[in-house]
């Protein structure tokens, strides 16, 4: 434990290092091209603080019209599913719906329980949305576009999302309200445990990889499709479904969304809040979906590189934003389909069947590490072709019970 | 140091052990069909005890009932099972016919056109109060989509009962002796054969989306984890707690008034009486949610079933209104049930001669099915609570009248 808290451990990553030299990324870029050019008197250390500042202050700026847009997108995705029109008044095709809600959430009453505590009661909607925003520092938008590349990114990203749960407790504690109480430990719960198969699917990439540096992670899959992470060996393709799973869980959505079941337990954790307090909650809510959908995309779906080598086609900014939206999608189609589960349900799935599958998988991975020592056409070839087969096994033995339609029951009178 | 020590002795002292949590679930909650109010007693997500407190929707029915004329009583039946008001106009006017029979004097008879009419909407009636359990029951349990599934079709008859009497929820469309005619339907004309090729064209268009739900939801695999096993019934704890209707015949007894008493005209029509059956591949036992609910969905198609008769052998000709000059039953007392969407629905009529009835006491289904809640729901889960308040179906105004 020493060894690793020691500095050379941290040595080792050359985290020191990195601030110095690290080039390529958005504070460097927004500092050898605004801030120097502006103020070329400024002292170097000077320019990068201000650098990082500006970075800063456009991803507060972006990241909160994620939300925006995708609780509109959630509304018309869920109306198109219920043969509705989802919002339709407030500006063309309603597009301007969210906008009046946030207007409508600012402008009402900011209630904080009289016995509650009010400092942590006050705290937790910052902590969530702040951790929910830290996530992005992370994430490889495009070649250059990410605001540091750590060369611990993976790591930190799950650091800080674990914190996202503190918020959770603390909202569900300091309300004092029974309801809430049963949702912040649902959510504790939940969120915990499925910590766990996130983790350890992220390991099967990382032992593929050998880095935790997110953009070290997307140019290891920079070859076209067929080098994506996903495909890359069977075990991946099962990590990838472990964690997108789990990621769902993490992010309480349906059919994991337990410690905000409505028909259960109210609202959950934000039963009590109101105001731009539950606006965070939800903001933060839907910044997390985008940011576990870009986390997955980077670590199995190629980030910002192409389907094809050397082809822009669904890579850089735009491939990486349209395969986001896609995991996006999925999780809204899963939310507008599918029932929720139950506490003990919840639990025996992650620990009975992913955590085990988890480990399967790192096993796995070694294993065909030791077997194939490079990534090449032959190795490709074997894993799709063994995932080809996989999926045809699956569907041929789950299809037919997933089209199997109960009988009616009825008594001959 | 002294200090240090008697802290470390209390810590020693200190159990671990955990508390009761007592919670009130409802009057004001998404999932309690109304204003049923339950106080539940946890042990983390475990319910020890869910005791069910009902009167917030008590409205006082029966002690209204007293002062006012029969035909004034029917409205207020509508808004005993308000889902599914059709079945309650015609259970209390049977039982008033039933009374008024009894007379020797008069020659009293509800006429056949009437009768159709009435088992043509009870049944629709029955489908839209059936929609409306299994769309409320899929939002129970999370999924909200069937919800606006089982609606837009509920919609569909809605506007069917609104052409028919112009209320789209409290019809008071039956009446003693017969049906109301707001909208006068000649017999044979263009606008009666219009209304039937309209009630034709809903059932083609249903009887698919039957299939549908039962994709959506029914073989759901999560769906049937959260349903199938939990809380069963046995069926001499539906016979003992007076379960009736689909939570009987989910239960494994087979039992339909419709069917084994039947009254008006049932035992024309060739049907089908839904009963759950274990089903061991998928994992249902007799007398769980998935039963109880999966006997709703079956009864929609012998609903169906029964409405097409009608359409086949058409409306017959003659009044739809009894000839009679005042209701006023001889005196003497009453009771008589009919098979409505959620049970057995009782009416129990004493009458000293007069046009106002001495006492009317109502029996409902969903006060004998939610007294079963203590004990199905003890040692479960939270979220079962919510799976039994939806199977066993209850609309708390019929509950508290």
């Amino acid at each position: 434990m020493s060894d690793f808290l020691s500095e050379s451990f941290f040595h080792n990553f050359n985290i020191q290092e990195n601030i110095q030299e690290e080039t390529g990324n958005l504070v460097s870029y927004i500092k050898g091209n605004v801030i120097n050019p502006i103020f070329p008197d400024f002292p170097m250390e000077l320019g990068t603080v201000l650098a990082m500042l500006v970075c800063a202050g456009i991803f507060v700026a972006v990241v909160p019209l994620l939300p925006l847009v995708l609780v509109l997108a959630e509304r018309k995705v869920a109306a198109r599913f219920q043969n509705r029109t989802g919002p339709m008044r407030v500006g063309p095709w309603g597009t301007l719906q969210t906008l009046a809600d946030g207007i409508k959430l600012i402008f009402k009453e900011d209630f904080i329980p009289q016995q509650g505590d009010k400092l942590l009661f006050r705290l937790a909607p910052y902590i969530m949305f702040a951790c929910s925003f830290a996530v992005f520092a992370a994430i490889p938008f495009g070649q250059n576009i990410l605001v540091s590349d750590f060369n611990i990114g993976i790591f930190y990203i799950m650091a800080i999302s674990s914190v996202i749960v503190m918020g959770v407790i603390m909202a569900g504690w300091s309300s004092n309200s029974k309801w809430s109480l049963l949702g912040s430990l649902r959510s504790a719960a939940q969120i915990v445990s499925y910590e766990i198969p996130l983790g350890l699917s992220i390991l099967t990439v990382i032992m593929l990889v050998e880095s935790l540096g997110m953009r070290e992670i997307v140019e290891n899959q920079s070859g076209g499709i067929f080098t994506w992470l996903i495909f890359r060996t069977p075990f991946t393709f099962i990590a990838f479904f472990v964690f997108f799973i789990s990621a769902i869980a993490e992010v309480n959505r349906t059919p994991f969304d337990l410690p905000e079941a409505e028909s259960e337990i109210v609202a959950g954790f934000h039963t009590e809040y109101s105001g731009m307090r539950f606006a965070l909650f939800f903001i933060a809510e839907y910044a997390n979906m985008f940011a576990v959908s870009a986390i997955g995309v980077t670590l199995f779906l190629g980030g910002y590189e192409g389907i094809l080598p050397g082809y822009d086609f669904l890579g850089g900014l735009p491939g990486f934003v349209l395969k986001t939206l896609g995991l996006v999608f999925v999780m809204m189609w899963l939310r507008w389909t599918l029932p929720r589960l139950r506490v003990d349900q919840l639990m025996n799935l992650c620990w009975k069947y992913f955590i085990p599958i988890s480990f399967f998988n790192i096993l796995g991975t070694g294993i065909w590490g030791l077997i194939f020592k490079d990534d090449d056409v032959w190795s490709m070839g074997i894993s799709c072709a063994i995932i080809y087969v996989c999926l045809i096994g699956v569907y041929a033995v789950a299809g037919r019970n997933l089209a199997r339609r109960p009988e009616p029951q009825t008594s001959s009178a | 140091m002294e200090t240090t020590q008697q802290t470390e002795s209390k810590m020693i002292e200190l159990k671990p052990f955990t508390d009761e949590m007592v919670v009130n679930m409802g009057p004001q909650h998404p999932s309690t069909h109304g204003v049923l109010r339950l106080e539940l007693r946890l042990d983390g997500e475990v319910v020890r005890e869910a005791i069910p407190h009902i009167g917030y929707l008590h409205r006082c029915f029966e002690k209204h009932s007293e002062n006012l004329s029969y035909p004034q009583i029917i409205p207020f039946t509508d808004r005993m099972d308000y889902v599914a008001a059709m079945n309650q106009n015609w259970g209390f006017c049977l039982a008033v016919e039933k009374l008024m029979a009894a007379d020797e004097k008069k020659d009293f008879a509800v006429p056949e056109r009437a009768e159709y009419l009435r088992v043509l909407i009870c049944e629709l009636n029955r489908i839209a109060s059936h929609l409306l359990s299994f769309g409320t029951y899929g939002m129970d349990l999370g999924a909200f989509t069937p919800f606006l599934y089982a609606f837009r079709d509920r919609e569909r008859l809605l506007l069917l009962f609104e052409k028919v009497c112009g209320a789209r929820l409290t019809y008071n469309y039956i009446r003693i002796g017969g049906v109301s005619e707001i909208i006068p339907m000649e017999p044979g004309s263009i606008d009666e054969q219009d209304f039937l090729d309209e009630i034709e064209g809903f059932l083609d268009y249903f009887e698919p989306k039957i299939d549908e739900y039962n994709d959506l939801l029914t073989s759901n695999s999560i769906f049937s984890e959260r349903t199938m096993g939990v809380a069963v019934m046995s069926a001499e704890m539906a016979l003992s707690y007076g379960a009736t209707g689909p939570n009987l015949r989910g239960s494994g007894v087979d039992w339909d008034l419709r069917r084994d008493e039947p009254y008006s005209i049932y035992d024309r029509f060739d049907y089908e009486v839904p009963v759950a059956k274990d089903i061991p591949e998928l994992g249902a036992v007799v007398g769980d949610c998935w039963s109880r609910y999966k006997v709703r969905m079956d009864e929609m198609r012998q609903s169906v079933c029964i409405v097409r008769q009608i359409l086949a052998e058409g409306l017959p000709d003659g009044p739809v209104m009894a000839d009679m000059k005042a209701v006023r039953p001889p005196k003497g007392e009453i009771y008589f049930r009919s098979e409505a969407p959620r049970g057995e629905l009782g009416f129990y009529i004493v009458s000293d001669g007069t046009p106002k009835p001495v006492r009317v006491k109502g029996r409902s289904p969903c006060f004998s099915a939610l007294s079963a809640l203590q004990e199905l729901s003890r040692g479960l889960m939270v979220a079962d609570i919510i799976a039994i308040i939806g199977s066993i179906d209850i609309v708390m105004g019929e509950v508290d009248r």
